[in-house]
Parts: structure tokens; sequence; C-alpha cells
């Protein structure tokens, strides 16, 4: 190679420090290495869900049929509605945050923590509704029983055709059976709280109403749940083993078991980004009004958390497409 | 990056911006409709679309592609990738580009054929 005087001394300026590879800073470049490799790491959730799904392919819960709630709608069946409302939330506090950095690069201190402010709204709002939708996944709405293979059997009523709760059909045995306490019996050693209704009690109302039968988690070929016939749901009855209420990361009225512990730990693990973006975007807040920024005489460190806000919004995308559409 | 040195044009250069304040509103109004979009058939789930298409319904490969099409958006108005330098936005979406399909595509082949052995194997498993 044929080095001159002047190239050596662009090469001293180039690597003397001081320079910007790609044109954009060190703090900035950083903030994408950690979003490349936490997208990856969303990517190994969702397609390990994905292979769980595929794998269980024709018995899978139907999404619609599990998130039906929507606040202040009590018993009326409103699939995806509150679900499509918090993406509509969490893209509005995205475009606020995209306002903030714009506000930024003006220097306008101002309106950089109104749209900060709007910002940090919005994933609050967010996450708490993220809450309630796991709340009311927990505690379930129908109950179900499990058998010693882990297939849970919901009940449909035959003649409206509408599922029907176990905790209404069950007729009350009398029973000396509480739930167990570690200050009784073997020291340290407690139980789960018990089912509001035993399986006794189940089998007894579902023989005592001749309308009900049993739903298994089998898609027929329409894509629904198969009901079995009366005489079929009498036999199914003898295979339960277990009461299910709600959803835990072993059991699950809704179905498969996987299906709950995904959902937990895939909407978990968002919401948990969402949480920290809120946290994160609070100390920035604060910088912000408190001039640090101003001072700096670049408002950087805003575009570096808007960064984060868009991905915690992009990988929103995903899960609302793979939990909830799909 | 100056302030200045937004591109405004979204769409291929078929709708272009004033300002990047506008192109951010335009950007969300996008977002918005296609959201929407997603929702409606989701609710609605026409016939036509329920066919088997590549072993998924016609229906869940729009979602899919819907899906793609806002990431695109988010990431390139939003996360300001359109304004980066070329290297830097392919170091970025390369990588993510070769690896998440190709993780998609061995994982679930393997699940199929999971689905395949205990579908038809001679193991019980629904019982």
């Amino acid at each position: 190679m044929e080095v001159t005087a002047n190239t050596a001394a662009e090469n001293e300026e180039l690597w003397g420090g001081g320079n910007r590879p790609l044109k954009a800073s060190y703090g900035k470049l950083m903030m994408w290495f950690f979003i490349v490799s936490d997208a990856l790491t969303f990517t190994g959730f969702l397609v390990s869900y994905g292979f769980s799904r595929f794998k269980n392919i024709n018995s899978w819960p139907i999404a619609d049929e599990v998130f039906t709630h929507f606040p202040f709608l009590h018993g009326i069946d409103a699939p995806m509605y509150y679900v499509a409302l918090m993406t509509f939330i969490l893209i509005f506090s995205s475009v606020t945050m995209v306002l903030a950095v714009d506000a930024g690069h003006h220097m306008q201190k101002s309106k950089v923590t109104f749209y900060m402010l709007l910002t940090i709204i919005g994933g609050a709002i967010f996450v708490g509704s993220q809450a309630w939708e796991w709340k009311n996944f927990i505690k379930g709405e129908y109950g179900a029983l499990e058998t010693r293979g882990g297939q849970i059997l919901q009940f449909v009523d035959a003649s409206s055709g509408k599922r029907a709760a176990i905790q209404e059909f069950a007729i009350g045995i009398e029973t000396d059976r509480s739930t167990h306490q570690s200050s009784n019996g073997i020291w340290y050693s407690s139980e789960k709280a018990l089912p509001t209704v035993t399986l006794e009690e189940v089998k007894k109302g579902f023989i005592a109403d001749e309308n009900l039968v049993i739903r298994t988690q089998q898609l027929n070929e329409k894509g629904q749940k198969t009901v079995l016939s009366r005489a079929a749901s009498m036999g199914k009855l003898n295979e339960a083993i277990g009461v299910v209420e709600g959803a835990n990361l072993t059991h699950n009225e809704y179905g498969n078991r996987l299906f709950a512990d995904f959902f937990f730990f895939i909407t978990g693990f968002h919401g948990f980004h969402v949480f920290s973006g809120v946290v994160i975007n609070i100390i920035i807040f604060f910088n912000v009004i408190l001039g640090t920024y101003e001072r700096r005489g670049h408002y950087e460190m805003v575009e570096k958390v808007g960064l984060y806000w868009h991905f915690v919004d992009l990988v929103w995308v995903f899960v609302f497409t793979f939990f909830y559409l799909v | 990056m100056a302030a200045e040195g937004h591109k405004l044009a979204i769409f291929r250069g078929l709708l272009k911006f004033k300002s990047n304040q506008q192109k951010i509103w335009g950007v969300l109004i996008f977002l918005s409709i296609v959201t929407t979009i997603e929702v409606a058939l989701g609710i609605i789930k026409p016939e036509i679309l329920m066919v088997p298409f590549l072993r998924m319904k016609l229906l869940n490969w729009i979602f899919i592609i819907l899906t793609i099409v806002k990431a695109y958006y988010i990431a390139w108005d939003f996360m300001h990738i359109r304004d980066e330098t070329s290297g830097l936005k392919n170091s970025i979406v390369l990588p993510l580009l070769i690896l998440i399909p190709y993780l998609a595509f061995i994982l679930i082949i393997e699940a199929d054929y999971i689905f395949d052995v205990m579908d038809t194997g001679f193991m019980s498993w629904n019982f």
C-alpha cells in the first residue's frame, strides 16, 4: 500500500478518538446492540411458543375464547377489544415518545417534558391493563376438570350451546376437608387453596343435569373444540382426577397448560420491559425538568430511551399477533 | 444526527411530509389503520380467508404480513433507522432477518414432525 503523508494524517484523525463510526454516538450504538440481542431473546420465546403450538396443533386453546373480558362489560363476550385497546395505547405512547425526541432536537425543553409525561402515563396505563388481563386469566371463568394425562374437560349446556360454569351446576356435598395449613399436622408443610367445588360435587351435578355435555381440548375440522355426546361425556367424566379453576403454571382451565406457561412468561417478560421502560422514562423525565440536557447541549439521552421504548412497542406488535390474532 | 437530517417520505416516496412531526402523525394514522384492519379481521374471521395456505390459514398469513409491515414502520420511522447510514441499518436488520426466520423454520418443522409422531405413533398421550 502506498501511504502518503496526507492519508497518514487522515488515519491519525480516524483512529485518534472522537470519531463516530456509522455516524452514531457510542450510547446509541450500545442501545442498538442491546436491542438486537433482546430482539433475539424475544424471538427465542416466541419461536418456542410456536414450537409448542405446532406440536399441539389440534388441541391448542382458542384465544378468542380465553380473553373475552372488557372493563365494565360484565358477562358480555368481547374478545380482542381489550388487547386492541392496549395496542392502541402503546402505539400512542410510542408516538408521544418520538415527538419528545423530535422536540429534543429543537431544544424545546417544555415540549420534551410534556411529551415525556404523556409517554409515562401511556406506559403506566399499559402495564395496569396487562395486570388486569392477568387477573382475569388467573381467576378463570367457567372452571374445568383435568384428567390424569393433563387433558382439560370443559362443560357445555347442550340445549343452548353455551359454556357451563362448574361452580354453578355442582351440587354441594357435606365434607370436613379443609385447606391444610402448615400450623396443623406435619410441620412446615402446607397445600394450595382448595378449589371452591370438589370433583365429587361436579360429578354429582353433571349426572343430575341431563343437558350438560363435555367439551374436550381436541379441535375438529372446523377448528372448533369437539363437543362429546351425553353418553360419551358420562364415560369421559370418570377419567377426571381433579378440578381446575383459572390458570397457573401447572394447571390451566382453558386447555393446554403450556399455553398458560407461555402466556405468563412472554407477556410477563414484555410487561417487565414496559415497567422498566416506564422507570427509565421517569428518570429521564426528571433529568429533563432539572435541565440536565439543556446544560449538556443536546437531548440524545431522550433519543436513547426512545429507542428502547419503541422496541418494547415493536415486541408487543408481535406478541399481540401470535397470542391473540393467529 | 441533525434535526434536519430526517428523510420525510414514506411508501417509497409516494407520501411526502413537510416536517418530521407531520410524518410522525402520518405514520401513527397508518399504524392505526393497519391495527384496525387486523382487529376487524380477527373479529369477523371472513370465511374466504379461512382456507389453508402453506400449512396455515390464509388469514394467519395476512396477520403475520401486516405485523411485519407494522414492525417496519415502527423501526424505520419511530426508531429512525431510515435516517441511519446503510452500514448501521444493515448490521441491525440483517442478523435479525437471517436468524429469526431460520430459527422459526427449523423449530416449526420439528414441531410438525413431533405432532405427526404423537398423532400416528404408538404412544397414547390423550388419556
